[in-house]
């Protein structure tokens, strides 16, 4: 299609069930109660003037360019600031309006430079637009004083401001305001002096706190904040919708091209996830996509010692396949497994598991998800039946009481934080929700402009189990349960078994805060809010999951909200947040070793008859390894090869030692991915991926929304990652022959209950589908558990805390836990390969002043970060932000490694590993450790390509 | 660690954590059963019941029955 930007109405939507007619230019229109006069005229095709409004932001009436007049009122009203009322009559277009927007755009383009034809927004800039409206044709002032000629701020790495083209609209201000929540813009000056700061005088937008959201440069009708691709390539001239590749909020955005050349990813506004909104990763960090450093051609090697050697697809395909019967007939079938990733589609984790299975004749699959979300699957399904979280993203709307416990949300899910900033600051007379906070550290939700937590409970790492059920003991001893509730949608029998558990003394605040560390009287405050507040939702992340009790705590949580009634209805609910793109989807097909898609085990015999028979193969129906399995099986020599896409484990998995002793004894690693990640240095193939933008397919994200992933150019390898699976499929002696990836998900829909409903061309109708979606169910499930738990009732689990096995001691005495920040994501090796390094060059640790003080760490200094697992080196920063006695630290960057220092220890039910709890000691460093530089030279080595040329 | 401590240490995790089921011993082997794969489950069977607690001995002797049995 040809570029259009999407429709700008001008003001927000009005959400009010009641209607308004009115007469519009001689026309008749009906809109919610509420609209503007502006909208109003939108929304029947009727384009009035406007600079300083837009949709996304509340009316400000400033630019006096939108004004109408109204039978019966005096003067011209601003259309943006007048709401619609029954039987009015509106004119826009009359010699006496036209005479007045002519003179007040008259006075704008006296102060604006006349270089339309060189500007970056030439064809795209609403002042342009609106010049040319009005009829403009000369300005007759003689202008002695002006701001033009000011210094452009380019230090932002995406964007740049040039304050001379600005018309003081502001807004840029009120998105930063209303849509981001960061409240890093504003007007400095006044008159002639006005100009847009990004916080002091003294910033520019780089070390400013503006977040690079790209809500400002989206809102800015002139080429004041314009993309540096836009200035570099000029405007797009198509677009295609499709879903970010980044985290689990799944935004939807416009890919602007030109030709195959990508120009700019647009938040799409009407994206059922963002709403409009983005952040740094999705709007701009897509640079990798391109990167040098992708390889584009299949390489293989017999040794990891030997260097890598470039060959054709066809000769790749046969290799692999070789190898993998080689190894399958020497050491039996179940030596060979594989891993999916939650980066790629649904089509391509079900194709990968599909090959496993079918191909290799085991179930040894495993996903990345048994690092992060694996009990987020077992503690939901068996609290409410369902692996999945309960609500959409719109639900917070309605929210009266949000408890978010190891989740942080401004930095992991930053899009729909911003969601939750909104609903915390309250909106047009509606008092904000109230916050409660459960982290060791004190995260930015905590404290941030316009928002303060009503509690934040730092406990010590560790102890979430006893916190929530110190929670529980004060919602039921104080009899603040919902027992009407229960009774209708639990097993009572099972509830009064947890309640007598809860209700011990042993499991009191008071009791229990010598082990949480959280005070008793601000924990029992926090339940009663979460418990008599309203609406009570609970969001959570890996926090949560990456501990010895990971499960637990899911099932702890699931306990707190069927205790409080907070599920079934809008505005409630459990809700974790995904960390990657699709790992909700890659959980939902089946990309557990005990699962089949749909999460039916795989010894249920009528599932696995249905597979079968759609397959024309038998299914073993034992379950395979999962990955940590898969590693010990290798280092006794048992399990030999492994196809992993799309995931890093040598980077991102726990105790980097014990991964890369199962890696080197495999006889064949096929490294599927975009990159010779760290995972490749142990591989014997690397077989090049496709990037988001180079396929199509569908992520489903943390709402359990199916959205398309649209390919909008040629991949640079020259095959999808799905092509790639099947190819060696076929290779393998398997007769496969999908022709698109549709026809994947048409498999999906007929083997999967909760994907009946599914396919391309309904979510292409839909634009996305929140599964179920069934006979029952067409249009999807944005709520789960509405008449019912999915398991039928509700179960309530007696959730014992039990300490973890990691302890601190003389030798280890601090603990370490491990997170993400914005601008970077996961194993980095997306985000280190864009500007995004331009905020986050390094990992850094966190370290109290009082442990800093002890050691004589200071803010810069090198530090050695030692557990009884490894060691490895890395700057400090002094912060209050953790606790005494707690260390914090990033693992986005490959030269640090924080997983050398990451224990094996796991979660008991489903062995996702620890990341959140080592005990470490800090101490001061003047140089990487033996392992870092050994480590730099076996990269270097093993990245070595036969041409000559080092690939990285 | 090597992978029979491993084993060990995981059965004893399991059982620790199910230790207030209605039914400890059958909870602990219905999760091994669901979860493990066979070859793990092989390992501990052959290790025997040395440094797991009573509730995951019992529940790896039932399941090590119930495969003899089959």
């Amino acid at each position: 299609m040809t570029y259009q930007p999407q429709n700008d109405f001008g003001t927000p939507e009005s959400r009010s069930d009641e209607t308004v007619s009115l007469t519009i230019d001689g026309r008749n229109v009906t809109v919610p109660a509420g609209t503007s006069v502006m909208r109003a005229a939108a929304e029947q095709g009727t384009s009035i003037p406007k600079l300083c409004a837009t949709d996304s932001v509340k009316s400000f009436g400033s630019c006096r360019l939108c004004l109408v007049e109204i039978d019966g009122r005096r003067g011209t009203p601003a259309s943006c600031t007048t709401p619609v009322e029954t039987g009015m009559v509106v004119r826009t277009q009359t010699p006496h309006l036209a005479k007045l927007r002519k003179g007040v755009m008259e006075l704008y383009i006296s102060d604006h430079p006349l270089d339309c034809l060189t500007c970056a927004a030439n064809g795209d800039c609403e002042l342009q637009d609106q010049a040319g409206a009005v009829g403009l044709r000369d300005v007759r002032y003689d202008v002695q004083a002006t701001h033009l000629g000011q210094e452009k701020d380019h230090s932002n790495p995406y964007f740049d401001f040039d304050p001379s083209k600005c018309i003081a609209c502001s807004r840029c201000i009120r998105a930063c305001d209303e849509v981001q929540g960061t409240l890093a813009l504003t007007m400095e000056g006044r008159g002639w002096d006005s100009k847009i700061s990004a916080g002091l005088a003294s910033d520019n937008f780089l070390e400013s706190e503006c977040v690079s959201c790209g809500a400002c440069v989206q809102a800015c009708p002139t080429a004041t904040l314009v993309e540096k691709k836009v200035v570099e390539v000029g405007t797009p001239e198509r677009s295609v919708v499709t879903t970010c590749a980044y985290c689990g909020v799944g935004c939807t955005f416009r890919a602007e091209m030109r030709g195959e050349q990508l120009v700019r990813m647009v938040p799409y506004k009407d994206g059922k996830a963002n709403r409009g909104h983005s952040c740094v990763k999705g709007r701009f960090a897509w640079g990798y996509a391109q990167h040098q450093e992708r390889i584009l051609k299949p390489m293989i090697r017999k040794s990891i010692s030997d260097p890598w050697r470039e060959v054709e697809w066809d000769e790749a395909f046969a290799y692999t396949a070789s190898e993998l019967k080689r190894i399958s007939a020497k050491y039996g079938r179940n030596a060979l497994g594989g891993i999916t990733s939650s980066r790629c589609t649904n089509e391509e984790t079900f194709l990968v598991q599909k090959l496993i299975r079918a191909g290799f004749g085991n179930n040894n699959v495993d996903t990345c998800a048994r690092v992060c979300h694996s009990p987020t699957g077992y503690g939901l399904k068996t609290a409410f039946g369902t692996s999945a979280g309960t609500q959409d993203f719109d639900s917070v709307e309605d929210t009266d009481v949000i408890l978010i416990i190891g989740a942080n949300p401004t930095d992991g899910h930053p899009v729909f934080a911003s969601r939750m900033k909104r609903r915390l600051r309250g909106q047009d007379g509606r008092p904000g929700a109230k916050l409660i906070v459960i982290d060791p550290r004190r995260t930015d939700i905590v404290r941030s402009p316009h928002i303060e937590a009503q509690h934040h409970l730092p406990l010590r790492p560790g102890t979430n189990v006893a916190v929530l059920t110190a929670m529980a003991h004060v919602i039921v001893t104080e009899g603040l349960a919902d027992e009407a509730f229960i009774r209708e949608r639990c097993d009572w029998d099972e509830y009064s078994h947890w309640a007598e558990f809860v209700s011990q003394t042993r499991n009191s605040p008071e009791n229990l805060q010598p082990v949480t560390l959280v005070d008793a009287e601000e924990l029992r405050a926090a339940a009663r809010l979460y418990a008599t507040g309203g609406n009570g939702a609970i969001y959570y992340g890996l926090g949560v999951t990456e501990h010895s009790q990971g499960s637990s705590t899911v099932m702890a949580i699931a306990n707190l909200a069927m205790a409080t009634g907070n599920i079934g209805r809008r505005g409630v609910g459990v809700n974790p947040l995904r960390g990657q793109n699709n790992v909700q989807g890659a959980c939902d097909m089946g990309s557990f070793p005990h699962e089949l898609a749909g999460y039916r085990h795989i010894s249920d015999g009528n599932a696995r008859k249905l597979f079968e028979d759609d397959w024309g193969v038998t299914l073993d129906p034992e379950p395979g390894l999962r990955i940590p399995n898969m590693l010990d099986a290798a280092v006794d020599g048992v399990f030999k090869a492994l196809y992993c896409q799309g995931e890093d484990i040598l980077q991102s998995d726990p105790n980097t030692a014990h991964v890369s002793a199962g890696l080197a004894a495999m006889e064949c690693v096929i490294v599927h991915d975009l990159f010779l990640n760290e995972t490749a240095n142990y591989a014997h193939i690397f077989l090049p991926g496709s990037t988001f933008l180079e396929k199509n397919g569908t992520f489903t994200n943390a709402e359990r929304r199916i959205q398309p992933v649209r390919k909008v150019m040629t991949p640079m390898n020259g095959l999808e990652d799905w092509e790639v699976t099947q190819r060696l499929a076929q290779a393998m002696g398997l007769d496969w022959n999908y022709t698109h990836p549709s026809e994947i998900m048409d498999e999906i829909a007929r083997l999967t209950p909760t994907f009946a409903g599914v396919s391309f061309a309904r979510l292409d109708e839909a634009g996305s589908l929140q599964w179920p979606v069934t006979a029952d169910a067409p249009e999807g499930s944005p709520i789960m558990h509405v008449d019912g738990f999915v398991r039928g009732k509700g179960k309530f689990v007696v959730t014992d805390y039990v300490p973890t096995d990691e302890k601190t001691g003389p030798r280890f005495p601090l603990l370490l836990t491990t997170g993400r920040i914005l601008s970077q994501y996961n194993v980095g090796a997306q985000t280190r390969r864009t500007e995004n390094v331009a905020w986050h060059p390094e990992d850094l640790l966190e370290i109290h002043p009082v442990d800093a003080e002890d050691r004589g760490v200071k803010s810069g200094d090198w530090v050695k970060l030692a557990s009884r697992a490894g060691e490895t080196t890395l700057r400090a920063t002094v912060t209050d932000r953790v606790a005494p006695g707690v260390v914090y630290t990033t693992f986005h960057h490959a030269v640090t490694q924080a997983n050398v220092v990451t224990t094996d220890f796991s979660d008991w039910a489903t062995n996702c590993p620890e990341y959140k709890v080592t005990a470490v000691q800090i101490s001061a460093s003047n140089g990487p450790t033996e392992w870092q530089e050994e480590y730099e030279a076996f990269s270097t080595r093993s990245r070595r390509v036969e041409t000559g040329i080092a690939a990285e | 660690m090597n992978s029979v401590e491993r084993l060990v240490h995981m059965a004893n995790q399991i059982a620790t954590n199910l230790a207030t089921d209605d039914a400890p011993v059958s909870a602990v082997a219905d999760h091994i059963q669901q979860f493990w794969d066979p070859r793990m489950k092989k390992m501990i069977f052959a290790h025997g019941t040395a440094g797991l607690s009573p509730v995951a001995a019992a529940a790896i002797s039932l399941l090590a029955d119930a495969q003899n049995g089959a």
